[in-house]
């Protein structure tokens, strides 16, 4: 891809104390695009973020944003971004359009278009209906167009999104993406992390992270592609039985539950999977439904967690 | 940079109005103190709790008795043997006074020279013990007070009445408390809440963050100046001798000092709670040594050093100045320019330690 860069970081580092919250991480982020940051809590993803606004000073490493330095020039970068925090962070204690108002003022928008802005704001948002109504009642999906609307006034290059739906009900988070595509097809490059895989197989690109390192790094389509396991479907009346005897086999590297259906992971070296799986299920007795199938983005997720922790163990033990 | 600036002013007026705790603070805190110091501390101490052991026992000691009872300095409440049960009685803190007659008390009377009784005195609490010693003073009943001295003639307050005194520095006191406090919280509730991590994101620099914010607490002091003045007016009689204007610039000149105090307060505390302890913190010297409880000329040369570069010792001189002596603020330029060196070291302080970053 030849595209221009929104954000590049190399070797980033930030380290609190012993913990090194993010590990020399490298990134390399396209314009007009959706990139997520997919991990569990405590993998570094605000952390990273928040250097990438200015925020946090890096420990180590550089970073560019829209072509300036951070934090070097982060005041500029400031300018060019919109930031929705993970915690929902305008006045409760101020109405909706007062709330935009004030943002509208702050980010420089000219006294004659503040109106029109606003205007435009509370109607791209659905929020016409709340706009006299206090930020403190509304509710969670209205929260997070308030604080979307708020960090898109003033029509930044970039938008950071630190878990934003994390408090928020699946239709508003389905409507809530809906927008976000709309603003990447007009130019706006967005950066979201998440724990969600739903969410992460919506990005053009994506970074796992764990432990704060990216553990995998690319299209989810590629990822999924090329994730360097077998993957095994059980159904099975019998779960937990199954299970408890993958997880002793060798060559099957995790066995996770989705529903009443298990995915069994194989290692590279394994070259009939689904055999290897039904044989030991026939050997333990237990009655199950076999079958290769594609693998989603938990399994991509597994797998590259997993990765991460034996190299983490082999280089702790050398 | 106005407009930016002006936005977060009119942003903290908005949230002030709906903030109904912090509202009624701005009202609440000036009253209640006023009321306070004005009827509870009364620097006039009468009636002192006394106990008499009268060993002479003749009319004029009976006379001397009835007169220092009748000047309502000491109230005589009991009568004791001799000395040493009014000894027992200032022990257990029954009286703090004790009269001893001895039974010559006719011959010193006479004879001139000597002490015609004795004072057993409380002395541990300072106010009594200056009253008491008053009583010394006396003159004995049928004859004329002894010559003096001097005749004093007392400016300004020459019926010394207290609220005359404390009035003016209490002006000070109530500013010191509400905006230092005021400001302290008012940032670090946006640190508390989230908002910071929001505002520091966008293009708002320091400088704007930190005048927007103080602005509307200048215009809250104003107004807590103007009711204690019209209060104490009202319930205490107290005099607005200068002009009502220089009142409000030096209140001002103090205000902007008190809530760049704040700000720096602020960028110490993590939550309110702690802004809120920061705040007694600065409070106590203040109170202590600006000559607002004890008289500045009384106090050690290291303190007063330190009295002169606290806010409050300034506004104390500067409103006894005004509103008592009826001086004009020119002639008291000696205690504005400290101010302001305070205002701008501590606006420069705070803005330097408020780093747009979380770390």
């Amino acid at each position: 891809m030849s595209e221009s860069v929104a954000i590049s970081a190399k070797g980033l580092t930030k380290r609190f104390g012993d913990l090194t919250a993010v590990d020399s991480i490298d990134l390399e982020i396209p314009e007009a695009a959706i990139y997520g940051f997919l991990g569990p809590n405590g993998s570094g993803k605000s952390t990273a973020i928040r250097m990438l606004c200015g925020l946090l000073t890096p420990s180590a490493g550089e970073v560019e944003v829209l072509g300036y330095k951070v934090p070097g020039q982060a005041e500029k970068v400031k300018r060019e971004i919109g930031y929705m925090t993970q915690k929902f962070s305008l006045y409760e204690d101020l109405t909706v359009t007062e709330n935009l108002k004030f943002l509208a003022t702050v980010y420089g928008v000219p006294a004659n278009k503040l109106k029109e802005t606003v205007d435009g704001a509370v109607e791209r948002y659905w929020l016409t209906e709340q706009r006299s109504q206090f930020a403190a009642t509304l509710s969670g999906g209205q929260k997070q167009r308030l604080a979307l609307a708020g960090a898109t006034l003033h029509r930044p290059r970039l938008l950071i999104l630190d878990e934003p739906t994390s408090a928020v009900d699946p239709q508003s988070r389905r409507d809530f993406w809906d927008i976000l595509f709309g603003l990447a097809e007009e130019g706006t490059t967005v950066l979201v992390s998440s724990h969600y895989m739903d969410e992460a197989e919506r990005c053009h690109r994506l970074a796992i992270l764990d432990e704060g390192r990216v553990v995998a790094e690319g299209r989810p389509r590629d990822l999924i592609r090329d994730i360097g396991a077998g993957v095994v479907e059980i159904e099975t009346s019998a779960p937990r039985a199954a299970r408890d005897c993958l997880e002793k086999i060798d060559g099957v590297q995790s066995v996770a539950q989705l529903g009443a259906r298990l995915h069994a992971l194989t290692a590279k070296s394994v070259e009939d999977p689904e055999g290897l799986v039904s044989n030991a299920l026939k050997q333990a007795d237990v009655d199950a439904e076999v079958a290769t199938v594609m693998a989603n983005l938990e399994d991509v997720f597994v797998v590259a967690t997993r990765l991460n922790h034996e190299q983490g163990k082999s280089n702790d033990a050398a | 940079m106005l407009r930016r600036l002006l936005a977060i002013a009119g942003k903290e007026i908005r949230q002030l109005k709906r903030d109904r705790l912090t509202f009624g603070m701005i009202v609440g805190v000036p009253l209640l103190q006023i009321l306070l110091f004005g009827y509870a501390i009364d620097l006039d101490v009468r009636n002192v709790e006394a106990a008499v052991a009268d060993h002479a026992n003749t009319s004029l000691s009976r006379q001397l008795i009835a007169s220092a009872d009748a000047s309502q300095v000491v109230k005589i409440t009991r009568s004791a043997s001799g000395p040493e049960e009014l000894r027992e009685l200032l022990d257990t803190g029954q009286i703090d006074v004790g009269i001893f007659i001895p039974p010559d008390f006719e011959r010193r009377v006479i004879d001139g020279h000597r002490p015609v009784g004795q004072l057993l005195i409380n002395g541990s609490d300072p106010t009594v013990e200056r009253i008491a010693r008053g009583l010394s003073e006396m003159p004995l009943p049928g004859q004329r007070a002894r010559q003096l001295l001097f005749a004093p003639r007392t400016y300004y307050n020459p019926e010394r009445r207290s609220p005359v005194n404390i009035v003016p520095a209490l002006i000070g006191v109530i500013l010191h408390m509400t905006m230092v406090l005021f400001t302290a919280i008012a940032i670090v509730r946006e640190r508390e809440r989230g908002n910071l991590e929001m505002l520091i994101t966008t293009p708002v620099k320091p400088a704007e963050l930190m005048l927007g914010k103080i602005t509307p607490y200048v215009l809250i002091g104003l107004i807590q100046v103007t009711l204690i003045v019209l209060v104490s007016r009202w319930l205490f009689d107290v005099p607005v001798r200068g002009s009502i204007t220089d009142l409000y610039l030096a209140s001002m000149f103090f205000i902007l000092a008190s809530l760049a105090l704040g700000l720096t307060v602020s960028t110490f505390a993590k939550t309110q709670f702690e802004a809120m302890q920061l705040t007694v913190f600065t409070f106590l010297p203040s109170i202590l040594l600006s000559g607002f409880m004890f008289p500045f000329e009384g106090m050690p040369r290291a303190a007063q050093w330190i009295g002169e570069v606290i806010p409050l010792t300034h506004f104390v001189r500067l409103s006894r100045g005004i509103l008592v002596r009826g001086t004009e603020i020119g002639a008291l330029h000696r205690e504005i320019w400290p101010l302001l060196v305070f205002f701008a070291v501590f606006m420069v302080v705070a803005t330097l330690r408020f780093k747009k970053r979380l770390d």
